[in-house]
């Protein structure tokens, strides 16, 4: 595990909570964090290059632009799991994908940008793959205060 | 709220991040043709409609020790779903938490709750508090673990 210091997890916890839309934002998050400005786009870069932080920047709401969400699951038989993955990596509207310890042992989330396109995509990789997709669409999300305390 | 041609130059432009310059704004508009002044109306108008959530750092918790990351599974009575549902996502420790539908009869479970920690003991106890504050309404329950990160890009526009 790469170490951290004190500063790095001030930034990722700071920056968890929202980055400003300023021409010079990240001077503006460094003043509030007592930190130069070059200071903080160093440690940003060296916090993405070793994989600490794995985006930075804007998280879109594919359902608020018309689209959708849905988690997905399948049941995968191990001999052929790397196979299935793949294909079902394949489409780019796989926005994530796990591995989980169950008889639905891969569940992935499908980001289309309209509602339809989840059944269109869910049918694509069932005729491929040869096997079922269950769709677990959101049918209420709950308020959340999670964050990660680096 | 509905997203103009330019709008999606903006979101295919940023989506997979946001440049470590100075003025990123600048320099987004700079790619686009854009000013900065419009990119940053743009971005703006899209956070206070909801279309971009936050624009935030996304922290790699198996890399910050967060290991045992466990989708928790509830089979909720109907009737006291939502306000149940409303107190586990008020834990601090669950990062998401939604009701979706059953799959039945395979898959009996309603509610389902994301707990992270460094050990699956660690986890299995924040569980065990989920079980105690759903008390009578809840009929069974499961726990997957994931066991690897096979794909995480967010979201990815196609042409259009």
């Amino acid at each position: 595990m790469t170490a951290l210091d004190d500063t790095d997890r001030r930034i990722l916890n700071r920056l968890q909570e929202g980055f400003p839309i300023t021409p010079h934002p990240f001077a503006d998050v460094a003043a509030e964090l007592g930190l130069e400005e070059d200071d903080l786009i160093t440690r940003l870069a060296r916090l993405k290059d070793t994989r600490l932080i794995t985006r930075f920047g804007p998280f879109y709401d594919a359902a608020a632009m018309g689209g959708a969400f849905c988690l997905c699951a399948m049941q995968v038989p191990e001999g052929d799991f790397d196979r299935i993955t793949d294909l079902v990596n394949a489409h780019p509207e796989v926005a994530h994908n796990y591995e989980r310890d169950h008889a639905l042992n891969m569940w992935f989330v499908l980001a289309t940008e309209t509602k339809a396109g989840i059944g269109e995509v869910a049918k694509r990789i069932e005729a491929e793959t040869g096997l079922t997709v269950l769709l677990f669409p959101k049918e209420h999300e709950f308020f959340i205060g999670f964050r990660v305390a680096a | 709220m509905s997203i103009d041609t330019t709008d999606r130059r903006l979101i295919k432009a940023t989506q997979s991040g946001l440049p470590l310059v100075p003025a990123p704004y600048a320099e987004i508009a700079n790619a686009l043709g854009l000013d900065e002044a419009e990119v940053m109306q743009r971005l703006q108008a899209m956070q206070d409609s909801g279309v971009i959530r936050r624009i935030a750092v996304a922290p790699n918790h198996y890399a910050l020790g967060m290991t045992a990351n466990g989708m928790t599974v509830w089979d909720v009575e109907d009737s006291a779903a939502l306000g149940l549902g409303a107190q586990v996502g008020a834990l601090e420790f669950v990062s998401h938490c939604y009701l979706r539908p059953r799959a039945l009869p395979d898959w009996p479970f309603n509610l389902f709750a994301m707990v992270h920690g460094k050990t699956r003991d660690e986890v299995a106890a924040k569980r065990v508090e989920i079980r105690a504050l759903l008390g009578d309404a809840l009929r069974s329950d499961d726990i997957l673990y994931s066991t690897r990160i096979l794909k995480k890009t967010g979201l990815r526009l196609g042409k259009g």
